[in-house]
């Protein structure tokens, strides 16, 4: 059970070892670690073979694994639990290789003191890159064991194996792990070629263990930041100027100083913060002081009605995510379509929180951030301290999605607790604090041409799209909102183009599908009035919308079914097997299907190299009031190896959902000077009676075959489905995102 | 000095009586069941029960419960002893983050005790207040849905020994 560490930390991973009985070894992170969602760069030792996942970052197996003389095993991971169930399936990972259960694993998770530097929890990667490092660190160890033990008991390796924590050989001989250890037996790098269990020797991988973290979450036990109360905690709140860049022209606060409770007014430039003994003292406070705060704003918001105008003028640089074939192909038809996405907000359901203490010059915080090491390097800068005299630890909060808040909460409590050594200070943000100020997923503008040759097939395919960065995450200190209030006012860092195979606003931009010709061009946008950053999956959200909504047209022209009309663009196998997976359980027909109701389909390669997912459903419009109803989802999913069957269904089953929510209901609104969606009734998200009757997921298991994220696979899909259903129930096609009440009642001319 | 009934216990908490029922819970009682979400009632995460009705902790000023029983996650049962309504979450792995899991249990909760033989689409109706963010709907239905046959199994299975008892 990872509940949050409540103690005062012990900075040094070798104290953290030597405290807990075990023999010190020595350990490296190292520097030029991957930080964030960029593609691991050419090693300078080239001549070796890149170790998979992870390990080729951290190749240390001691900075994966320990085993202790009592036998305990320690795993240690710098990604962190999100909600995704990660603590339970890096756990099964690991204790497959090691021929353990899972329960004896000891886990722990991102802390700057103690794992592993690996970036981001970002971009359905945990397993992909995490887990399969510990994959292949812990098949090491078991081998690196068995070496030893052959050593100690005398017998040829090939006659000895591992279970349950032994390595067992002839006539009853038996070795436990602590027994085999000695001090730095890890402290070896990975080998490449390390070879794993067969699949069908599994006893952990792919079998249903429940969720360790489920049973505090039900039982209200310690399980987030939020719920930390170490002794001597004060409660802090933070007051946000009305607007982005105003500047606090007049404040007197010494009426806040003065009320129930307060301990400490913090003023440094334009970042304003009270801190009380209790919680509601400090709202109040907070409330009195956001009264007394004279700001001066400006209009710098873009016109919120005509988006596509405001990128299309603020282009700052073209970049070509993809050139193959001719400029032109001959054809029997061309098609032409745009659309466009709204900005949209992570809306983590609990505001943003941090808990940070100033103690002989270390600074602790205990974050939600989704990168331990990218935050304490922002942290540290905004501080004006070395990086070693931070401390990050990751410690759950609310579901974030991308990059919400977290990172800003953490930056506002490290800075108020500098005002209080010793204390630790709590910081939660008021909801319209997170509604207004988390960066949100940036607005969208794309253009899709293609042409049919005379046999329906498509020959050339134009695809451009207008976006800003969505990754603007740490980052210096001036990507943390503190760091920009504060008196110093570090700059935002500037926004670059990155095209790579990761992809940002170009993510899914190309289309997966067999076509000879295709260019591929980002728009880019460097201008960022509103600010934005990561939301889940990025660009794919919209380019899949809109690729998938062209595809549906470009069916209909070639007058073919959509589900055939994919297929025959698709020689991939597993692409197909998805899609046919779907379509079958769906049961997928031309049939025809009473007035204002639809069926929609929509596939996509997450990533174009991540998990395949299709999804079929169906749509009920109403034309009256607008709504769309959406009664039952089918949706079919390959991500290599499942690791834990029921994390993935979840997963997809949320992103579904979320998406679903996204597509029907949300946009920030804005004028051109605040934004004005700074609450659940403003920006409205899916509730219960708008949640379809079922939705399936099918699992199409490859074991054997390498981790694939996962997590954010449904989210472009799921409009794209949607779009689509609503197309075949009422004949008209919306392409702008959301699809609400008002945009359906325009395109029904109702 | 306030005084509340939480969970069946009897507490003096010395605090500001306008003070939201939910601070007073997390902070002075240091209950974690209930979560800040938004402060306004708009998402369901601060619901407890107050009498057997579910309410938003987060507007409720702690006067205002004073003589009344409230009830909250951690009054459903314990990590080695859930009660039904924890037993159902977890054997449906119902929660994602789970952080809205606490309020949508309470509300569900206060629906199961009122209408013990709700309907699936009663279910869906009673939580309409309560916000999930990570799309764990289905799966939130479904262990609302299994947490009322525990307890109705577990009523009828109680049903002869109170009979029993009343008998002698």
């Amino acid at each position: 059970m990872n509940a949050p560490n409540l103690h005062l930390p012990d900075v040094t991973r070798r104290g953290f070892l030597a405290g807990a009985g075990a023999l010190v070894v020595s350990f490296t992170i190292p520097a030029e670690a991957q930080e964030g969602e960029v593609p691991a760069a050419p090693r300078a030792q080239a001549a070796k073979p890149k170790l998979p996942g992870s390990l080729a970052d951290t190749p240390s197996l001691d900075a994966w694994i320990r085993i202790d003389a009592n036998g305990s095993i320690t795993v240690f991971t710098g990604k962190a639990e999100l909600g995704q169930g990660t603590k339970t399936s890096l756990r099964q990972i690991a204790a497959e290789e090691l021929e353990v259960e899972p329960a004896a694993i000891n886990l722990i998770t991102a802390d700057t003191a103690l794992t592993p530097n690996e970036g981001y929890t970002a971009g359905s990667q945990t397993i992909q890159n995490s887990g399969t490092a510990i994959r292949f660190a812990s098949a090491q160890v078991r081998q690196i064991l068995i070496a030893k033990a052959s050593e100690k008991l005398g017998a040829p390796v090939e006659a000895l194996k591992a279970e349950a924590g032994s390595i067992a050989g002839p006539n009853g001989a038996r070795a436990g792990y602590g027994e085999l250890v000695s001090a730095d037996f890890l402290h070896v790098d990975a080998a490449a070629d390390t070879k794993l269990k067969a699949p069908g020797t599994y006893h952990a991988i792919g079998k249903p263990f429940a969720r360790v973290d489920i049973p505090a979450k039900v039982t209200g036990g310690d399980a987030y930041v939020q719920d930390m109360r170490p002794p001597g905690m004060v409660h802090a709140r933070v007051v946000r100027p009305p607007t982005y860049g105003a500047k606090l022209v007049d404040f007197a606060d010494v009426a806040v100083k003065a009320m129930p409770g307060v301990i400490a007014v913090v003023r440094d430039g334009d970042f304003l913060a009270v801190v009380a003994e209790h919680e509601f003292q400090a709202v109040k406070a907070m409330r009195a002081m956001a009264a007394a705060a004279k700001w001066q704003e400006q209009p710098a918001l873009p016109d919120q009605s005509n988006i596509p105008a405001f990128l299309e003028k603020s282009v700052s640089e073209v970049g070509t995510v993809t050139s193959v074939g001719a400029e032109s192909a001959p054809g029997a038809k061309t098609l032409q379509a745009q659309f466009t996405r709204a900005y949209q907000m992570h809306g983590s359901i609990g505001p943003s929180s941090a808990v940070a203490m100033l103690d002989n010059g270390l600074t602790t915080v205990w974050t939600h951030t989704q990168g331990v090491y990218p935050d304490r390097k922002a942290i540290a800068q905004m501080l004006g301290v070395p990086e070693e005299k931070v401390r990050c630890i990751h410690t759950e909060g609310s579901g974030c999605y991308g990059h919400n808040g977290a990172d800003d909460a953490a930056a506002d409590a490290a800075l108020i607790a500098q005002k209080l050594p010793g204390k630790p200070v709590r910081v939660q943000w008021m909801r319209d604090q997170e509604h207004l100020w988390e960066p949100y997923g940036p607005a969208m503008l794309t253009r899709a041409s293609a042409t049919l040759d005379q046999n329906g097939k498509i020959v050339n395919w134009h695809y451009d799209l207008w976006s800003n960065s969505h990754g603007t995450r740490p980052g210096s200190a001036g990507s943390l909102i503190a760091g920009r209030l504060m008196a110093r006012h570090f700059p935002p860092d500037p926004a670059r183009m990155e095209i790579t195979p990761l992809g940002n606003g170009d993510r899914n931009a190309i289309p997966f599908y067999d076509v000879p010709n295709q260019r591929v061009n980002w728009h880019f946008v460097a201008d960022m009035p509103v600010r934005v950053s990561s939301l889940r999956g990025l660009g794919a959200y919209c380019n899949v919308f809109s690729i998938e909504s062209f595809m549906d047209e470009l069916a209909l022209a070639a007058n073919a079914d959509p589900v055939e009309f994919r297929l025959r663009h698709l020689k991939d196998p597993r692409a197909r097997k998805v899609i046919e997976v779907a379509a079958e359980k769906f049961g997928w027909s031309k049939d025809p299907l009473p007035e204002g109701r639809g069926r929609g389909f929509a596939f996509a390669k997450y990533k174009n190299h991540a998990a395949w997912l299709a999804i079929a459903l169906e749509a009920e419009v109403d034309r009256d009031n607008g709504t769309i109803r959406i009664s039952h989802v089918v949706c079919a999913v390959d991500c290599g190896e499942a690791v834990a069957l029921d994390s993935i269904v979840n997963q997809t089953e949320g992103g579904i959902l979320q998406s679903m929510s996204w597509t029907l209901y949300e946009a920030v609104h804005f004028d051109r000077t605040r934004i004005l969606s700074p609450d659940w009734s403003t920006y409205p998200i899916l509730r219960f009676s708008a949640v379809p009757d079922s939705i399936e997921v099918h699992v199409v298991d490859n074991p054997g075959a390498p981790y694939l994220g996962v997590a954010e696979a449904a989210q472009g899909p799921t409009a794209g489905a949607i779009a689509n259903a609503f197309r075949n129930a009422t004949g008209k096609r919306i392409h702008d995102l959301p699809y609400t009440r008002d945009r359906v009642k325009a395109v029904l001319g109702v | 000095m306030v005084k509340l009934n939480v969970n069946g216990a009897s507490h003096d908490v010395d605090i500001d009586p306008a003070t939201p029922l939910l601070y007073v819970l997390r902070n002075d009682l240091k209950l974690n069941g209930a979560k800040f979400g938004c402060g306004l009632g708009q998402c369901g995460a601060c619901t407890v029960m107050v009498d057997g009705k579910a309410v938003f902790s987060c507007l409720t000023p702690v006067m205002l419960v004073e003589g009344r029983q409230v009830k909250t996650v951690e009054g459903l049962g314990t990590i080695d002893e859930p009660g039904p309504m924890q037993q159902a979450f977890i054997e449906q792995q119902a929660a994602q983050c789970g952080y809205c899991i606490g309020g949508m249990m309470m509300r569900a909760q206060a629906l199961l005790e009122a209408k013990p033989e709700a309907g699936d689409a009663d279910i869906r109706q009673a939580l309409e207040p309560n916000l999930c963010r990570c799309g764990t709907h289905m799966r939130i239905l479904r262990a609302v849905a299994r947490a009322r046959d525990l307890m109705k199994s577990k009523s009828a299975g109680m049903a002869p020994a109170a009979a029993t008892r009343r008998a002698s």
